[in-house]
């Protein structure tokens, strides 16, 4: 511990400026080995090999089973290779369903996994989940509202009425918010006041003037299913991910800086009022445009975190991309056994995620010991 | 870096925590910060670091202000040591340190072979590097203070500001930490409870009362009697210690102003004192072999 006379001192102001990182003197010095054998690399590589099997693999799941050559000459004919096109019905079956399902499996896996592990960070709270704030209780009502209500034109959709939903949920929110410190009690607190107020309103509409046909259609989207996916809802989804995930793993350090609470957030040169307006904001507009999507899929957003950190560590900068690529994995398979368990009947992939969520969470407690 | 205060002042809810503070800490200085529970030592500290902006007055570093600095300038200038700062979050020892390269890090890039070579350095210095893979639960509360301070140490910092840092350390680690930080020749700001500590490696210590600077000055200045009995509501005594270090000793709880005739009826101003008792009887006290009387 005392400074070593006449060393250079790295830990003096002065070091900064120094052309080339001297080698400490400490044994093993700079060396950033991970806390088990896997280095974060190698598992990021391995994810996402396991998302792109998946994503083919995954593909051929369904009702009807297609052939890996069914699914490379979709894809080649598609994507202007010179190939014989499937008859019709095939095709389209694969190219304008199966397809943008999965691929959209996957975005909305990243999605919630990468905004649960940033609203966890943000409020320092284990429990928080993308639909914490509230989002996915606006989208509902928006929906509910346009199919059981009929309010809005036809062109709406449920697709457009849980964005016009999410987006006047996540309106309130900032409202509510707007003045005084973003303090995590407090966001946790209006997100459940919120999330209440729009639930209660979305089963006032339900109850009051939904005929069963309706009720079992939003029950369905309630729950969580990728059925809806097509190639516009994808895109937009893609766009807002890949943008979602970019802003938040630019903000990886200030994550990290958030662990041991504002104050030394704010002395580690984070500006927590503006990092967390941002990530407030981004992580409900991904939020919104999943949830508008497929509906409030449950418990990917807890539970892929939580499990990526046992392996990994609570650093945001690894933290984040993996649990984006596990995230979709777990999305992705899970979907396609929605698909296939209960055939032709198809179930909500949210209740396959809770179903297979649970067990797995508490097998990550109990490794760490929690439980 | 020069640390400035004028005329500082914050209050919350109405209630007035600072009032009136003035204060100029001279490069390399390392400064005690004393003074009772609740008397304002923590939230000046947060000011001078620029953690809060003062409800009037201001804040400069070597003479600029430092109001409308980004929190990350600010950052690159002073370290900040909260009290028992905790955490959830399953980081390991080493992951903390590099906290401290934030403020240089780049968002893109993430951080650089300098900035792991400087946390490897600031777990040396805080005899952290066998611990570093630890995680932050398996921490003893010293190694987690020590993790801290390694911590703003990898900071680079002009300045380190510590609210009371020798909090949960054994006495080994007290005497290296405090000892470290008066070798430095960073400005040091320390806030501490034991007196005879802070006696020991302060140049100078700043005394806080209600919000107040009541005294400051070389440690044989503000530690009298008087001042102990007035700010601390002790009976207490001051002489050198075995080793010659100026030490101080406690007879017991001072008697309360308003019904004992042992220390003077606190006055407006706090620095004018009646002399107490203590101070007349005991005018050089020798603390060597005899061991301190207790009052029953």
């Amino acid at each position: 511990m005392p400074a070593r006379p006449g060393a250079p001192d790295l830990l003096h102001p002065s070091a900064r400026e120094a052309a080339a990182p001297p080698a400490p003197a400490a044994p093993a010095p700079g060396r950033t080995a991970r806390r088990s054998a896997p280095s974060a690399s190698a598992l990021h590589l391995l994810a996402g090999l396991a998302l792109a099997v998946s994503l083919v693999a995954s593909v051929r799941i369904g009702t009807t089973d297609v052939s890996y050559a069914d699914v490379v000459r979709t894809a080649g004919f598609h994507l202007g290779l010179d190939v014989e096109p499937l008859p019709r019905l095939v095709d389209s079956l694969i190219w304008e369903l199966r397809v943008p399902r999965v691929v959209m499996a996957a975005l909305v896996g990243a999605s919630l996994a990468v905004c649960g592990a940033a609203l966890q960070a943000i409020t320092r709270n284990a429990l928080a989940d993308p639909y914490l704030l509230g989002i996915s209780s606006g989208a509902s009502t928006g929906a509910v509202a346009v199919v059981v209500l009929g309010l809005g034109s036809a062109s709406l959709g449920v697709t457009g009425g849980a964005f016009v939903g999410a987006m006047v949920s996540f309106g309130l929110l900032m409202l509510l918010l707007r003045k005084g410190g973003l303090d995590s009690v407090r966001v946790v607190l209006t997100g459940v006041v919120v999330s209440q107020l729009f639930t209660a309103l979305t089963s006032l509409v339900l109850m009051a003037s939904g005929d069963s046909e309706a009720i079992r259609a939003i029950t369905q989207w309630l729950l969580g299913s990728m059925a809806p996916a097509r190639w516009d809802t994808t895109a937009v989804t893609a766009a807002v991910t890949a943008v979602g995930l970019l802003v938040l793993w630019l903000n990886s350090a200030a994550l990290d800086g958030f662990s041991f609470g504002t104050d030394t957030a704010s002395s580690l040169g984070v500006d927590v009022r503006t990092t967390r307006w941002v990530l407030l904001i981004v992580t409900s507009l991904m939020t919104a445009v999943a949830v508008a999507s497929v509906g409030a899929i449950g418990f990917v957003g807890l539970i892929v975190p939580h499990g990526v950190r046992f392996l990994v560590g609570p650093r945001h900068r690894t933290l984040l991309p993996l649990s984006a690529l596990v995230g979709a994995v777990f999305l992705v398979w899970t979907d396609a056994l929605a698909r296939v368990a209960f055939a032709p009947q198809e179930v909500p992939v949210g209740v396959f995620t809770a179903l297979l969520g649970v067990p797995l969470f508490l097998l990550v407690l109990r490794k760490r010991g929690e439980l | 870096m020069r640390i400035t205060a004028e005329g500082l002042a914050w209050s919350v809810a109405g209630k007035s925590v600072l009032a009136g503070v003035d204060l100029d800490i001279a490069p390399g200085e390392t400064v005690g910060l004393i003074g009772p529970n609740g008397s304002g030592k923590s939230t000046l500290l947060r000011c001078l670091a620029g953690l809060r902006t003062p409800t009037s007055g201001s804040v400069a570093y070597d003479k600029e202000p430092i109001r409308l600095w980004s929190a990350r300038r600010t950052a690159r200038h002073v370290a900040f040591v909260e009290q028992a700062a905790d955490t959830d979050s399953d980081l390991r020892v080493e992951d903390v340190v590099t906290l401290g390269r934030t403020p240089f890090g780049d968002r893109w890039r993430g951080f650089s072979a300098r900035d792991r070579a400087v946390v490897a350095a600031a777990l040396a210095r805080l005899g952290l590097t066998e611990l570093r893979e630890r995680p932050w639960k398996a921490l003893s509360g010293g190694e987690r203070q020590r993790a801290h301070i390694a911590r703003a140490l990898a900071q680079q910092p002009y300045a380190i500001l510590l609210d009371e840092p020798t909090n949960h350390l054994d006495v080994k680690h007290q005497l290296e930490l405090l000892g470290l930080l008066a070798a430095t020749d960073q400005t040091v700001l320390v806030a501490l409870h034991d007196l005879s500590l802070a006696a020991r490696y302060c140049d100078r210590l700043l005394l806080l009362h209600g919000g107040r600077l009541v005294a400051e000055g070389p440690p044989r200045d503000v530690l009298t009697p008087r001042l102990l009995a007035e700010v601390f509501e002790v009976d207490a005594v001051t002489g050198p210690d075995p080793l010659g270090h100026l030490a101080v000793a406690y007879r017991g709880v001072a008697a309360p102003p308003a019904t004992g005739d042992a220390v003077a009826p606190a006055t407006e101003d706090p620095v004018v004192l009646a002399s107490p008792r203590s101070a007349t009887d005991h005018p050089t006290p020798e603390l060597v072999d005899s061991p301190t009387p207790k009052e029953t």
